[in-house]
C-alpha cells in the first residue's frame, strides 16, 4: 500500500493505481473525457490535470507514489483544463437541445465542472468543421461534429470486442475516427456491437431510433446460448430498447448486434394475436375455446384408436424451464415419452 | 459446457472447433479475443477460414466431415511426443492402453490426406494444445451434426483427459450452446429417454418416481426423437404432433421430406409468436407469448439457471406457453396442472430433479446458479469433475473411435459438399430476426459461399443467382465467391425461407445421439 495525500485527505492507495483511481476511492472527482473504467488509459485529452508534487501530471497516467501530495484545485490546474475543455468545445457541434446525448453528456458535465462560460468562450475563435454524418449502419450513426477525438470507440472496439474496425486517421486539425480506407462504417469489419455506442462520452455516437425507456426490466437475452444479462427497456407496452447487465457474470455487459438491437420482432406487426384454424381449407380466427377443445378432443381420439403412441410432441429451446417441463409431463402424463425438442438442429 | 464461461477467460490455449463462435456466439468469441491479447495460444480447426482464424496461431481447414481423423491426428502426435499427463491418465481415467493400441493404426500422413491438412500443422496445433495449460476445448455444431457426431465429441474429449485439462479451471470440453434455453429444454427431459435432470425412463426407480408424482403410467422405454417422429410419420407411426416453438420445415434436414410427413399427420398443432413455414401444414395455430411477455428461467451454456421475467403483455389473446399447455391438459382431461406461478413450477422441478433440488426463485436472483445444485446451502457447481467423474468407478473412461467417410460424399454428379451454419445478423429459421429491419439491412438475402477459384472456372460473379441442388431438392440464391471456403465445398444458411440449406441437406444421422449430418452432404453447383 501507497499513503498520500489528495488535497488534505490521507488516501491509502494500492501501488500500481493511478492518481485518477485514488482520487476516486476517496470521492473526490476530477473531470475527465477520455477516460473509461473498461478500457487501458490514454491521456489524450488532458482534463484531468491535477498538480502531483508540485508539477502538473495527467491523473489519469500518474502512478501513485508514498507521501505524493496531490492538488486537483489549484490556480493553474483550473486554468490548463479550462483551457482544454475550451479549445474542444471550439470545435464542438453546438446543437446540445437535440442532442441523444443531451442531459447525458460527459461534455456537457465537465463544461459545467471547470466553468465554462459564454464569456470565457469569447476569446476563442470558433470553428466550423464540415459535418460529416455516416449513417449506413442500421442501428447508429457517426456525427463527426460531435466527436471530441477521446478514442474511447477506438479501444473499445479493440479491447472489449477485439475486432479493431476503427482508428484515427488524418492528422492535425483533420484527425478523424475512420474505418480503413475510410469507407462507412457498414463496408468495414464492424460487427455492430455498439459497444462504442454504449461508451461514447457525447453525441457522436447515437442510436438511429433513439427512444429513452419509461422503466427497465431485467431479463436475459433470448438468442443463443450465452444467457447474456439484459434490461429490457419499456415505454407503454413496447419494448423500445436493450442494455446489458454488467452485473451478470454470463456477459459483464457486452452484448452482440443481436441482443443489443435485434428486438423490434417482440412487437412486430406479424405477431400472432388470436388462435387460428383451418376450415374448408382457409384460416379461421377462433376462440381460445374452440381451438382447444378441437386439439383435446382430436388428441384424445387418436389415443382412443390408436394409444398414445401415436402422439408426439415437439418442445422448444426457445421456451422457458417451466414450460419444457410442463410440455414433458403433458405427453407422459398421456403415457408417452415421444417428446423432443430442436437440440439437434 | 464442463466449465464457466468466468473460468475458461483464464485459459492459456484455446481449440476452437466447429464453432464459428465470432458469429454464433459473439460474446464469448470477445472474451477469447482478450486473452489471446494477453499472450494465449489460439487453435482454430474448421472448413471455413472463419473470423477467428485471424486470431489464430494455427488454423486448420479441415475438409468437412473428417474432424475424427483430425482430432485423433493431434491425439497421436500427444501420444508419440509424450505430451500427455501421465498422472491424470493413470489416476482420473481407465482405458488408456486400449486408446493407446487404437491409435497405433493413424497415419499421420493419412490423417493429412483425408482432412487436407498438412502434417507440419496437425502437429504444431497438438503442440500448443498439449503445452500450454490450462487449455481449454470450445465446440459447437460443427462436431455433432455429423453421421460421427458422438465420436467427434469422444474424440475431443479424449484430448482433455490425455492432457489433465479436465477439472480445471480453464480447461475443460465445452460445447457451446445455440439457443438460449437449448440446456434448460434438455435438463427439463424435453427428451424421449429421459425424465428431469437425465433421469433414464428405464430406471425403474426414477420411473416410479414419475409415475407416482403425474399420476400416470408411464412407458420404461425410450420414446422417439424429433427426427424418428418425422420418419415414422410417413408410414403411420406418428400421427399426431403438437409443436411449440419450432419450424420444423426449415430446421429438419430435407425440409421436402418434413413436409411430407406433416401433410401425412392427422393432427398438427402449432404454437408460436409468428405464423411460421410450419404452420401452413398445421390444423391449429395457437398464439404464444414471447420471452419479454412472460416470467420464467433459462439454463444457459455454462448450466446456469437464470430468471426472466415480464415486461409487457402478449398482444392480443396470445398466452404464454404455460396458461396454454395448462388449459390444454385440463380439456384433455389431465390433472395436475394447476399452478398459480411460475414459481410453484420450479419448487415440483426441485422435488422431482435432485441434481436442481437447491435451485429456487430467490437464488436465481444476482446472477443465476449453475447446476448441479443438490441442496439449499449449495453454491452450484460451475465447473463439473473437480473430484471424480461420473461413472461407478470415478474415473474418466477412453473410448477409441474410428473415422468413417460423411454419409453422403462429392461425386462427378454432386461435386461439391455443402457445410451449413448461421451467421451474425441471422438466428435460426429467421422468423425473429428478419422481422428487425436492420438486421435484414446488414443481410437480407441468402448468399451461397462459393471458393473463388471454383467461381471463376464457371464463371460466376458475385451477385450472380446460382441453383443448388442435391439429391433431395434444390434452391437459387445470390452467389459469393469468397476466399474464406475451401475449394470444392459451398456454404449456406437456414435462415431465410426462400433459399433454405434444409432443402438440400442430409438425414442420414448419428447412431447414438440421432442427430443428422446437417454439416456434409453432397451438391451441384450451376448459374441459375
Amino acid at each position: 500500500m501507497v499513503k498520500l495525500n489528495i488535497n488534505g485527505i490521507e488516501v491509502q492507495a494500492k501501488e500500481g493505481v493511478t492518481v485518477f483511481e485514488a482520487a476516486e476511492q476517496v470521492g473526490i472527482y476530477i473531470p475527465t473525457l477520455c477516460h473509461h473504467p473498461d478500457l487501458s488509459t490514454f491521456g489524450a485529452c488532458r482534463v484531468c490535470m491535477v498538480e502531483a508534487n508540485g508539477r502538473l501530471v495527467t491523473a489519469c497516467r500518474a502512478p501513485v507514489e508514498d507521501g505524493m501530495v496531490v492538488k486537483t484545485d489549484t490556480e493553474d490546474v483550473n486554468k490548463v483544463r479550462l483551457y482544454n475543455v475550451e479549445l474542444t468545445l471550439a470545435y464542438h457541434n453546438q446543437d446540445c437541445q437535440t442532442c441523444s446525448r443531451n442531459g447525458n453528456c460527459k461534455l456537457q458535465e465537465v463544461a459545467r465542472f471547470v466553468g465554462v462560460t459564454p464569456e470565457s468562450m469569447e476569446g476563442i475563435r470558433r470553428s466550423r468543421v464540415e459535418q460529416f454524418i455516416d449513417d449506413s449502419n442500421p442501428f447508429f450513426h457517426r456525427d463527426n461534429t460531435k466527436c471530441i477525438l477521446c478514442g474511447i470507440c477506438i479501444r473499445t472496439c479493440e479491447e472489449i470486442n477485439g475486432v479493431s474496425a476503427i482508428d484515427f486517421a488524418y492528422r492535425g486539425y483533420k484527425t478523424a475516427v475512420s474505418t480503413v480506407g475510410d469507407k462507412p462504417i457498414k463496408e468495414s469489419r464492424c460487427e455492430s456491437c455498439g459497444e462504442c455506442l454504449e461508451r461514447c462520452p457525447t453525441g457522436a455516437l447515437y442510436r438511429s431510433k433513439p427512444a429513452v425507456p419509461e422503466r427497465e426490466v431485467e431479463s436475459v437475452c433470448t438468442y443463443c446460448g450465452v444467457g447474456c444479462g439484459i434490461y429490457l427497456g419499456v415505454r407503454g407496452e413496447k419494448v423500445v430498447s436493450v442494455r446489458g447487465n454488467e452485473e451478470n457474470p454470463a456477459n459483464r455487459g457486452d452484448l452482440c448486434v443481436k441482443g443489443r438491437f435485434g428486438f423490434d420482432f417482440v412487437n412486430h406487426p406479424d405477431r400472432l394475436k388470436t388462435p387460428l384454424m383451418k376450415k374448408n381449407g382457409n384460416w379461421q380466427e377462433v376462440s381460445w375455446e374452440e381451438a382447444l377443445s378441437f386439439v383435446a378432443d382430436k388428441i384424445n381420439g387418436l389415443r382412443k384408436e390408436h394409444g398414445s403412441q401415436v402422439l408426439g410432441g415437439v418442445s422448444s429451446a426457445r421456451c422457458t424451464n417451466e414450460e419444457n417441463y410442463l410440455f414433458q409431463k403433458l405427453f407422459r402424463s398421456m403415457g408417452t415419452n415421444n417428446v423432443d425438442h430442436c437440440a439437434r438442429l | 459446457m464442463t466449465n464457466s464461461l468466468g473460468d475458461i477467460e483464464e485459459a492459456e490455449a484455446f481449440f476452437i472447433t466447429g464453432s464459428n463462435t465470432t458469429e454464433t456466439h459473439p460474446v464469448i468469441s470477445y472474451r477469447v479475443r482478450r486473452a489471446k491479447k494477453r499472450g494465449a495460444k489460439v487453435i482454430v480447426a474448421d472448413p471455413r477460414r472463419i473470423r477467428m482464424a485471424e486470431e489464430a496461431d494455427v488454423f486448420l481447414q479441415l475438409k468437412p466431415g473428417t474432424n475424427v481423423a483430425l482430432l485423433q491426428g493431434i491425439a497421436k502426435v500427444i501420444l508419440e511426443e509424450k505430451l500427455y499427463q501421465e498422472e491424470f491418465v493413470r489416476e482420473k481415467c481407465e482405458g488408456f492402453d486400449e486408446f493407446a493400441e487404437a491409435l497405433q493404426a493413424v497415419k499421420l500422413d493419412e490423417v493429412s490426406k483425408i482432412t487436407g491438412v498438412p502434417e507440419e500443422k496437425i502437429t504444431q496445433a497438438a503442440r500448443i494444445y498439449a503445452g500450454n495449460k490450462p487449455a481449454t476445448i470450445l465446440y459447437a455444431m460443427g462436431i455433432t451434426q455429423h453421421a460421427q457426431g458422438t465420436d467427434n465429441v469422444l474424440a475431443l474429449a479424449s484430448l482433455a483427459m490425455l492432457t489433465g485439462n479436465m477439472g480445471k479451471r480453464g480447461g475443460g470440453v465445452n460445447p457451446l450452446r445455440g439457443q438460449n434455453n437449448v440446456q434448460g429444454a434438455c435438463d427439463m427431459a424435453a427428451l424421449p429417454n429421459v425424465f428431469p435432470g437425465y433421469q433414464p425412463v428405464t430406471s425403474e426407480e426414477a420411473r416410479k418416481k414419475f409415475e407416482k408424482a403425474y399420476g400416470a403410467e408411464i412407458p420404461g422405454k425410450p420414446g422417439k426423437p424429433m427426427t424418428v417422429m418425422f420418419k415414422e410419420a410417413l408410414t403411420g407411426g406418428i400421427k399426431g404432433l403438437y409443436i411449440m416453438g419450432e419450424n420444423p420445415v426449415m430446421s429438419e434436414a430435407d425440409s421436402a421430406k418434413a413436409r411430407e410427413a406433416l401433410q401425412k399427420m392427422e393432427l398438427v398443432v402449432v404454437q408460436d409468436i409468428f405464423f411460421n413455414e410450419t404452420c401452413e401444414y398445421a390444423d391449429v395455430v395457437l398464439p404464444a407469448a414471447s420471452f419479454a411477455e412472460k416470467d420464467g428461467s433459462f439454463v444457459n451454456t455454462e448450466r446456469r439457471v437464470q430468471r426472466i421475467r415480464k415486461a409487457i403483455n402478449p398482444p392480443g389473446e396470445a398466452k404464454s406457453d404455460t396458461e396454454i399447455i395448462s388449459e390444454l391438459a385440463g380439456k384433455i382431461g389431465l390433472k395436475g396442472f394447476n399452478y398459480s406461478s411460475q414459481e410453484e413450477i420450479m419448487q415440483e422441478i426441485a422435488s422431482l430433479v435432485p441434481k436442481w433440488a437447491g435451485i429456487n426463485y430467490k437464488r436465481m436472483e444476482n446472477g443465476g446458479i449453475c447446476w448441479p445444485c443438490p441442496d439449499e446451502n449449495h453454491p452450484g457447481t460451475p465447473i463439473l469433475y473437480t473430484e471424480k467423474f461420473l461413472r461407478e468407478s470415478g474415473k474418466a473412461l477412453f473410448k477409441p473411435v474410428t473415422y468413417q467417410e460423411p454419409q453422403e460424399t462429392p461425386d462427378e454428379e454432386y461435386p461439391f459438399a455443402l457445410t451449413t451454419g448461421r451467421i451474425l445478423y441471422h438466428y435460426h429459421t429467421g422468423t425473429m430476426t428478419r422481422r428487425v429491419e436492420g438486421l435484414s439491412s446488414l443481410y437480407g438475402a441468402e448468399k451461397v459461399w462459393i471458393n473463388q477459384n471454383d467461381a471463376e472456372k464457371m464463371s460466376i460473379n458475385q451477385g450472380d443467382r446460382v441453383k443448388v441442388a442435391s439429391r433431395r431438392g434444390e434452391v437459387t440464391a445470390e452467389a459469393m465467391p469468397a476466399r474464406e471456403v475451401l475449394e470444392g465445398t459451398v456454404f449456406m444458411t437456414f435462415h431465410f425461407a426462400e433459399a433454405c440449406a434444409n432443402e438440400l441437406t442430409n438425414t442420414a444421422m448419428d447412431p447414438v445421439a440421432k442427430i443428422p449430418e446437417l454439416k456434409v452432404c453432397a451438391v451441384k453447383v450451376e448459374r441459375a
